[in-house]
């Protein structure tokens, strides 16, 4: 069993400093490789706690597609820009650190005490583990997801559509707009265009 | 599995906890996009460990639907900064102030 | 036989009406043939009206009976058991009404285009005088005192655009203004006893009324009766409401002669004499209130005439003090007698008027008495007609006013009512006092105009209205001859047998009241006429200095009105507008938007724009929400 404690502390260091160092990391790409290494963490927990095929998902996914996804976008908005240190929005950072360690205090009171208050608690892992032996993992998941969860799943698929069709719509560049049609591309260009408008007025 | 569920639940709620903080600091929507991202994480965590302790696998089929919920979201968030970015030439939230009067 | 359905009733209303709209709405296009279409709408109602006279009278069933008939326009109100629908009650009564109206209007109206032709609002005016006409109507025909105030209103209404169509004046406009306020104090009064009726009858229409009224308690009864008769003492200006009469004279001469004769005015006759069974059961006290009210009003306006300069203001006072006759009439219960004078005296009465606009149309607006004379031998056919209607209205036999007013004082001297008597005799002779003071002075005597004047007889349009009007002032005496009594059989049917002194009384009150008449005018001879009057009137006023000057300044009325109503008046809506309006109306209004912009200014701060401060207010309610959470389950 120490073994279980030595990989449940390693993946509990990782994930709780690659966190923190995501919030500390002034390069968006430095972040995104920190939140790889958070998810990752995470499917080893996942793993810790009896869920294989959702632990697989989760590297393949998650830190795979999605984060991909993330850096693609880091890269094309141009890697080198950084974020200044000043916070414009006053009181904007203590307001936020000291409601966001309330919400964890409150968390981490609930995880701790609270929990037993509501439910009973502990022996639900001998059940997952008869499950994850008997029929499999995979298998019980499939069960689930495709008996009791049938509709929602059905959802997601129409949800996945819509997304995929908004990003086409979203991500076109507008060169179908005619020549006549002013468009105005900056700030600067766009009070030009409404003091002209109000002038012709 | 001999871990009390406690310490998972603890480790999403510090993880959700710093999800919102950095949500609320940065300023480059990319990166508070992979806060967000965070906060989804730790909640996946939580039904996981939920999963464990009712002894079903209920828990691990909603991880699906965050995971499709989170990768739709991803992909129509970051086409929309694309294309704010396209317009405006900037990723700065702040930046991003037109509806204000 | 054919039972009596008057269809064309509702026409007679209709086409002033669309008459009214077309030149109010297409006026300066319509200016070429505005004063043809107006009077042809109101010509062609006085001939759809006595079409309806003819089917009416066809109708020969005993006691005139089965002469009355309902014509439903289209419903109006209709609230569970409580209905009020638009209406016209065709019966004797209301087409003796709409005959003088129309008929006396359609005069007044081609008398118009030739007085107001070079008037820069011409279309307007008659667009005006035929809304006039269409309400007057509306209120002789409702069926139910609604619908009859709709009209009352209406009348009133067009008076004050009417009296003020001058508005550039200063006097038009406040005359104007006058007349209309005054008449709402009137018809306050009314409204408050149609109220009465409705909540006593429950059922608004005349004959619901009329035949509920026997059952009232008097006091119910009178109550009605003074409120309504409230209201026809500012319509028909009788005392104490009779003072924007004299200064209506501020608006064009035809409107004068509109209000005075044919509209307006004789509502106030017209109603009473409509709901008299209301008055009846009131158990006399307020026939009494009307016989009185009728006759010191009588006396009052003719004392005021006797002393008046301005030709227009005679004949407004000699107006009122015609319409106190006709009260009193109505007062001693001779309703068909009350309405026989008004008809008489609508011929007369517009005579005159128009007469003195022929005048004042030749001598350029002059309406001094003082500052004319002779003018008979320039305009003879305006002194020959204004003649008659001098002799009529001083009740000399056989001209129309002589038999009216006879009948008149008869019916009071027949109720044992010989006071009034006394008042509407001694009356009769200042009246013809008055009215041969002004016919001596205009026309009489030397040419005098005022310089510069070029005198003209006035155009054909306009004496063509006066000689009609002048042949029924001689002979309207007929539709009433003594003995005869064609109006009474025929109004039989509506307000009652009226009964009249048989044997060899009438005969010497016929002669009394004759020689009253013949008395004034020979003393206005001595004094205007003949030579050395002048002196004459200069002994008199010396010696009756003090009356003199009261009726000159017509017995500071307005001056006690001034002071003692309208003043406090403007004092309490100055209050109302400068401390109660404007600081706690306002202050509340302001204060309210003050509040709403200080919370706009306070809120608006939360509105920044920036995303992350609106996500930064959602972890605040959430975390309010988990702490909730955790609070109960801690607890």
């Amino acid at each position: 069993m120490t073994v279980e404690y030595i990989v449940f502390g390693v993946m509990f260091v990782v994930a709780l400093g690659s966190s923190l160092a995501m919030l500390f990391a002034k390069n968006a790409v430095h972040a995104a490789l920190f939140l790889v290494a958070t998810q990752i963490a995470l499917a080893i927990a996942f793993l810790l706690q009896g869920a294989f095929f959702v632990a697989a998902i989760q590297i393949i996914l998650y830190a795979g597609a999605i984060m991909v996804l993330f850096l693609f976008v880091i890269m094309l908005l141009g890697v080198d820009r950084q974020e200044a240190l000043v916070e414009p929005l006053p009181g904007q950072r203590p307001l936020a650190i000291g409601l966001g360690a309330l919400l964890a205090t409150e968390i981490l009171w609930i995880a701790f005490r609270g929990l037993d208050l509501v439910a009973a608690g502990g022996g639900g892992g001998e059940a997952l583990t008869g499950l994850n032996r008997d029929p499999g993992n995979v298998k019980a998941l499939a069960g689930s997801l495709f008996g009791k969860y049938t509709f929602p799943f059905e959802a997601t698929s129409v949800l996945l559509v819509v997304a995929i069709v908004g990003v086409m719509m979203l991500a076109r560049r507008i060169n179908a707009l005619s020549s006549g049609d002013r468009v105005a591309e900056t700030d600067a260009a766009r009070e030009d265009l409404v003091a002209g408008r109000r002038g012709a007025a | 599995m001999s871990i009390d569920p406690s310490y998972y639940l603890a480790l999403a709620g510090l993880m959700f906890a710093i999800g919102v903080v950095g949500t609320l600091t940065r300023r480059n929507a990319i990166v508070i996009f992979m806060f967000i991202e965070l906060m989804l994480n730790a909640v996946n965590l939580i039904f996981v460990t939920f999963a464990r302790m009712w002894g079903n696998v209920d828990g691990q089929v909603l991880v699906f639907f965050v995971l499709v919920v989170a990768a739709a979201e991803a992909v129509v968030g970051l086409a929309i900064i694309l294309v704010i970015a396209r317009r405006r030439e900037t990723s700065n939230v702040d930046d991003i102030s037109m509806l204000k009067w | 036989m054919k039972a009596f359905d008057p269809v064309l009733a509702p026409y007679i209303v209709a086409l002033p009406l669309i008459g009214a709209l077309g030149l109010l709405l297409l006026g300066r296009r319509l200016r070429a043939v505005a004063g043809l279409v107006a009077s042809a709408t109101v010509g062609v109602g006085f001939v759809l009206g006595v079409i309806v006279l003819v089917q009416m009278l066809g109708v020969t069933e005993k006691g005139g009976h089965g002469r009355e008939a309902v014509v439903r326009v289209w419903e109006w109100i209709s609230a569970g058991s409580f209905s009020v629908n638009v209406d016209l009650l065709v019966d004797p009564l209301s087409m003796v009404m709409v005959l003088v109206v129309t008929g006396v209007g359609t005069l007044i109206h081609v008398y118009s285009i030739g007085y107001m032709h070079d008037d820069p609002r011409y279309s307007r005016f008659f667009g005006y005088m035929n809304l006039f006409v269409a309400s007057m109507l509306l209120l002789v025909l409702a069926d139910n005192l609604l619908l009859l105030y709709v009209g009352w209103e209406g009348v009133g209404l067009c008076s004050y655009l009417l009296i003020g169509f001058w508005f550039e004046r200063r006097a038009a406009a406040g005359a104007a203004k006058k007349a209309f306020i005054v008449n709402r104090v009137g018809d306050f009064s009314f409204l408050i006893g149609i109220f009465v009726l409705s909540v006593t009858v429950s059922s608004l229409t005349v004959s619901s009324i009329n035949e509920a009224a026997g059952g009232m308690t008097a006091g119910i009864a009178t109550t009605a009766a003074l409120l309504l008769f409230g209201g026809a003492t500012g319509k028909s200006a009788q005392i104490p409401l009779y003072v924007w009469l004299p200064d209506a004279m501020e608006g064009p001469t035809p409107v004068s002669a509109l209000i005075h004769a044919a509209t307006m005015v004789t509502a106030g006759v017209y109603m009473v004499a409509r709901f008299s069974p209301v008055f009846e059961a009131s158990g006399g006290l307020a026939l009494g209130v009307v016989a009185w009210i009728g006759a010191l009003t009588a006396l009052w306006a003719a004392l005021m005439a006797a002393a008046e300069y301005d030709i227009k203001r005679v004949l407004a006072y000699s107006t009122i003090s015609q319409l106190g006759y006709m009260f009193l009439a109505l007062g001693v219960r001779a309703y068909s007698i009350a309405i026989f004078h008004l008809v008489t005296h609508a011929f007369f009465k517009a005579l005159m008027f128009l007469g003195a606009g022929s005048i004042m149309h030749s001598l350029d607006g002059e309406v001094d008495m003082r500052n004319m004379s002779g003018l008979r031998k320039v305009m003879p056919i305006t002194a020959f007609t204004f003649m008659t209607g001098w002799l009529a209205i001083s009740g000399i036999i056989p001209f129309s006013g002589f038999f009216s007013k006879d009948a008149i004082l008869a019916s009071a001297w027949h109720q044992g009512r010989y006071a009034l008597w006394a008042i509407g005799a001694g009356t009769a002779l200042l009246t013809a006092f008055y009215m041969s003071r002004l016919y001596f002075r205009i026309f009489e005597g030397d040419l005098k105009v005022p310089e510069g004047v070029h005198v003209h007889e006035s155009p054909p349009s306009m004496v063509g209205a006066l000689i009609p009007l002048g042949v029924l002032s001689v002979v309207g005496g007929v539709i009433n001859l003594p003995g005869l009594l064609t109006l009474d059989h025929f109004l039989e049917p509506v307000v009652g047998e009226s009964e009249v002194p048989s044997g060899f009384t009438p005969w010497i009150l016929g002669a009394i009241a004759l020689l009253a008449g013949i008395a004034g005018i020979a003393f206005a001879r001595t004094l205007y006429l003949l030579p050395g009057g002048a002196t004459r009137r200069a002994a008199l006023c010396e010696r009756f200095k003090t009356p003199v000057d009261a009726a000159r300044n017509k017995f500071w009325v307005d001056e006690i009105y001034g002071r003692g109503i309208v003043l406090p008046g403007k004092a309490f809506a100055s209050f109302c507008a400068n401390v109660i309006d404007a600081r706690l109306v306002d202050g509340a209004v302001n204060g309210g938007g003050r509040v709403v912009a200080g919370a706009g200014w306070l809120f608006r701060r939360a509105q920044s724009g920036y995303v992350r401060s609106y996500a930064l207010t959602f972890l605040f309610g959430v975390v309010v929400i988990f702490s909730l959470l955790v609070f109960r389950v801690a607890l």
